[in-house]
């Protein structure tokens, strides 16, 4: 980039994290790094929270009998285990974090459009977070996170409200990150940044955006609709009260299955990143890849119905979802195809990140054609409900998504901080994480296809050795997990230093200094090139 | 803990072979495409790994090849929709002629009526060979029946509608039946089992069983009690429509649509007999919810069925087959 050499200023100068000291400084800071920095705590949080919870839920299925908890405990306990993960972590895990630290650094901004209301939907968010902790500590929640009516409306007799306000306030920050970030991307580029020379991380969010400010309002409707019944007795999904139980799901799948696009897209948008950098090369198919988070942002809105197969939809409706399904599997399969062939004459290294994105292009594929067994219908009645479901999307969420994350976070923790993490150990968690997740998650496809259902507490015996190989599995990845929690941690201090640019990585955001300066870049920069130039980088190195 | 370890499920019905070929070509599919994808990640991890004389060529893409990996995965993916979606078809449409069986969810057990009356709870005694016909369900939340050995699964919801599934068992023993929508604290304990037996042998426990009033006749009893017959009998005609000779035929309705009159559109006239009137006459039936148990909406339905038997009409099955929506 051209005006890289022009951001160099003394090494004296403050940044970010030295902008400001004190907690003032940071709970009414406007800055989006320091925003993005609430997040990664808040999250980290939560997702410890819904750990713990799944090491539980494992631990109870060690054994065919409900001998650690009581049956209302359990119940609580997966139910607990997704709300937390999926609203309070998968939904806004990279947008959050990565995304508000990296989408002005990469399009040469000096912070998102609307500074204070990403502040806000941190506040939002942070609020919605502590309405479902108090629900919790309350005494829970036993629906399960998808609060099939008329369960949760009429019969469950745990704090079905409460924890619903939590994930219906968490919905207002997604709305009001997804407009902040469609704002920025259009309005906030740098000169020269044009739409085909955006980074595809900033093309991932900016489609996750799109789908968080028209899905969202959609499950909010929802959850107001569960409580209106709750409270007022009003038919809306009960029969007895004269309503009707399948409109739920249509109006929870409507956003959720959306939601999947929202927790996958801005994880294939870090994918991009980190192939481009460790292959040395621009993303083969670049164009194409950027398009097709655009094609799943939209197909993603039309497949709701695979998830009622069983419901009693109608048979003609699920002819509709099962093939437009299979459609929007196609996106999916091209940028797995076009990270794969960027590594065709490429000049690949083995940092940590490009660990996780090759452990990630691995455990998506597995995750996608997997989905392709469920959007099949005949097979879907046999596996709907069961642990092949539960594996499923462990495999796209856990080892799509998370990996991501991970990925994402060793990829950018130097510029974030300006220290490196030890490496050693780095590869070390990224391996045990690799083959935990594999042993916890293979065995539950077995375990569904032999017709094991999921959320249950006690279970055939017949099932066992499957589910201690889980367990067991569950133990690894609850280690490898932890280990980046010390070591990040711990290089915040006594990390090696790094210069502005320790992966010789292309993009705006390491022109200017680790950490970043309080605003980013003291000149906007000029934009002249496509993005990922490492032809040059290649050409000087040799 | 091993020794029932095993990794595939038993196959016992009619069209548990079709399901497990397509499972068959599917873990086909994948494994070739996983093994495909790994591959070319070894490969080019290992041949394109970064050396001190040899720079990265920048490739900007193809679009032969995106046509290529775009069109192939899109053809196979559509071919297997074909596939399952015909097998669907085929699952979904109820045989015209079976054994009704009545199965009613609850927190947290299974009902279970045979079509000669006998009642059973959370186990299911069934005869090898024949179509059975489950006319499902629920009291209260959202249940589904689940019988692995079958790959049959069906919703089962609570309200006025029900929900029906059919198997053909075709090997003897006992299978296990879960419940596999989360339906409250018990239910992981909401589960039974179906004992599939030779033809004679389930007559034979038929008879060992204590006579279950006939369904008919109960039903009928009922219909006369309730008061049903003063105004549906086949004299008296004005205020409700006779009921001989409709049941399994379409029937329309006072906003002009038309109906399939079933065991649902039964069971909904006599719960909400304002929600889909028969054509020409006045909303005048109350309801009887709260006054005929689901033991007694089945009888009724049984003595319904019974008079469109009774009549020359010709017998119209489940059509439209599948849910009963
Ligand atoms: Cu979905
Ligand atoms: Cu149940």
């Amino acid at each position: 980039m051209t005006a890289a050499s022009k951001q160099h200023a003394s090494t004296k100068e403050s940044n970010y994290l030295t902008a400001g000291y004190g907690v003032r400084s940071w709970l009414l800071t406007v800055d989006h790094k320091r925003i993005a920095l609430l997040y990664l705590i808040s999250l980290t949080t939560f997702f410890s929270v819904g750990g713990l919870f799944a090491v539980l839920i494992r631990l109870e299925l060690l054994t065919p009998q409900g001998d650690l908890f009581q049956s209302e405990t359990y119940n609580k306990l997966f139910t607990m285990h997704g709300i937390f993960m999926v609203f309070f972590f998968l939904v806004p895990s990279i947008p959050a974090v990565l995304g508000n630290f990296f989408l002005p650094l990469m399009i040469g901004a000096r912070d998102v459009a609307f500074p204070k209301l990403n502040l806000l939907s941190w506040y939002v968010y942070a609020a919605g977070g502590l309405v479902t902790l108090f629900a919790m500590f309350a005494g829970g929640v036993d629906t399960g996170w998808t609060f099939y009516a008329p369960y949760s409306s009429t019969y469950a007799n745990s704090h079905v409200i409460l924890a619903a306000l939590g994930i219906f306030i968490t919905g207002f920050s997604s709305i009001l990150t997804g407009v902040n970030f469609i704002a920025t991307t259009h309005r906030m580029r740098a000169p020269g940044l044009t739409w085909m020379r955006l980074p595809l991380f900033v093309w991932a969010n900016y489609a996750t955006s799109l789908i968080m400010v028209l899905g969202t309002p959609v499950i909010a409707v929802t959850i107001l609709l569960v409580a209106i019944e709750r409270l007022l007795h009003v038919g809306i999904f009960d029969p007895a009260l004269g309503g009707d139980p399948i409109l739920f799901q249509h109006l929870f799948w409507f956003y959720s299955h959306p939601a999947v696009y929202i927790m996958i897209l801005p994880g294939m948008g870090v994918m991009s990143e980190i192939v481009a950098c460790f292959t040395r090369k621009r993303i083969f198919g670049y164009k194409i890849v950027a398009m097709s988070s655009l094609a799943i942002a939209i197909l993603g809105f039309l497949v709701w119905g695979h998830h009622m197969f069983v419901s009693g939809q109608s048979m003609y409706a699920g002819f509709v979802f099962s093939l437009l399904s299979m459609l929007v599997a196609v996106p999916s399969a091209i940028k797995v195809f076009n990270w794969t062939a960027t590594m065709y004459r490429g000049s690949i290294t083995f940092a940590t990140p490009m660990l996780y994105a090759l452990g990630f292009i691995g455990l998506f594929t597995i995750g996608g054609l997997t989905g392709i067994f469920l959007a099949a219908m005949a097979l879907d009645i046999h596996v709907h409900d069961t642990y092949f479901v539960v594996a499923h999307f462990h495999y796209v969420m856990v080892g799509g998504m998370v990996m991501a994350y991970l990925g994402g976070l060793h990829f950018y923790w130097p510029k974030m901080f300006g220290r490196m993490y030890h490496e050693g150990l780095a590869k070390v968690a990224a391996v045990m994480i690799f083959i935990g997740f594999n042993l916890t998650f293979f065995p539950q496809f077995l375990l569904g296809y032999l017709g094991m259902p999921r959320r249950y507490h006690v279970y055939d015996e017949d099932f066992q050795v499957l589910n201690v190989l889980s367990t067991a599995g569950a133990s690894v990845l609850g280690l490898g997990f932890a280990l980046p929690i010390c070591y990040l941690i711990f290089s915040l201090k006594f990390g090696k230093k790094v210069g502005d640019n320790p992966w010789d990585a292309a993009g705006l955001e390491w022109t200017i200094s680790s950490p970043p300066y309080e605003h980013n870049f003291h000149e906007i920069p000029e934009v002249t090139e496509e993005a990922y130039d490492y032809g040059k980088r290649e050409a000087a190195r040799v | 803990m091993f020794e029932d370890f095993t990794l595939f499920p038993e196959a016992a019905s009619t069209v548990a072979g079709g399901i497990d070929r397509l499972y068959f070509f599917l873990i086909g599919m994948t494994t070739f495409a996983v093994a495909g994808i790994l591959s070319a990640l070894i490969l080019f991890s290992i041949r394109y790994r970064r050396r001190p004389d040899r720079a990265a060529q920048q490739i900007d893409g193809s679009v032969p090849l995106e046509i290529i990996w775009s069109a192939i995965p899109l053809a196979l993916w559509v071919f297997i929709f074909g596939w399952s979606a015909k097998l669907y078809l085929e699952i979904h449409t109820t045989p015209s002629e079976g054994m009704t069986y009545f199965v009613t969810g609850k927190q947290w057990m299974w009902k279970i009526q045979h079509p000669t009356g006998q009642r059973e709870i959370n186990t299911m005694h069934v005869p090898r060979g024949e179509v059975v016909i489950l006319k499902l369900v629920s009291e209260d939340v959202i249940h589904d029946f689940f019988v692995p050995a079958f790959r049959i699964k069906q919703d089962v919801l609570p309200g006025t509608q029900y929900t029906t599934i059919w198997f053909e068992a075709t090997k003897v023993g006992t299978y296990d039946l879960f419940c596999a929508e989360y339906c409250g604290t018990k239910h992981s304990e909401m589960i039974g089992s179906v004992v599939v037996m030779d033809p004679a042998d389930y007559q034979a426990w038929l008879d060992g069983q204590p006579a279950g009033q006939d369904p008919v006749d109960a039903g009928r009893v009922l219909f006369e009690n309730l008061r049903c017959v003063t105004c549906h009998d086949a004299g008296s005609g004005q205020r409700g429509p006779d009921l001989s000779g409709r049941f399994g035929r379409p029937t329309s309705l006072s906003d002009g649509r038309t109906v399939l009159f079933d065991e649902s559109y039964v069971r909904e006239s006599i719960l909400e007999p304002k929600r889909r009137l028969s054509a020409g006459y006045q909303p005048l039936m109350p309801t009887y919810t709260g006054q005929v148990t689901d033991t007694q909406i089945n009888q009724l339905i049984a003595y319904v069925k019974s008079l469109a038997n009774s009549d020359v009409a010709p017998k119209g099955g489940d059509a439209d087959g599948g849910n009963g929506q």
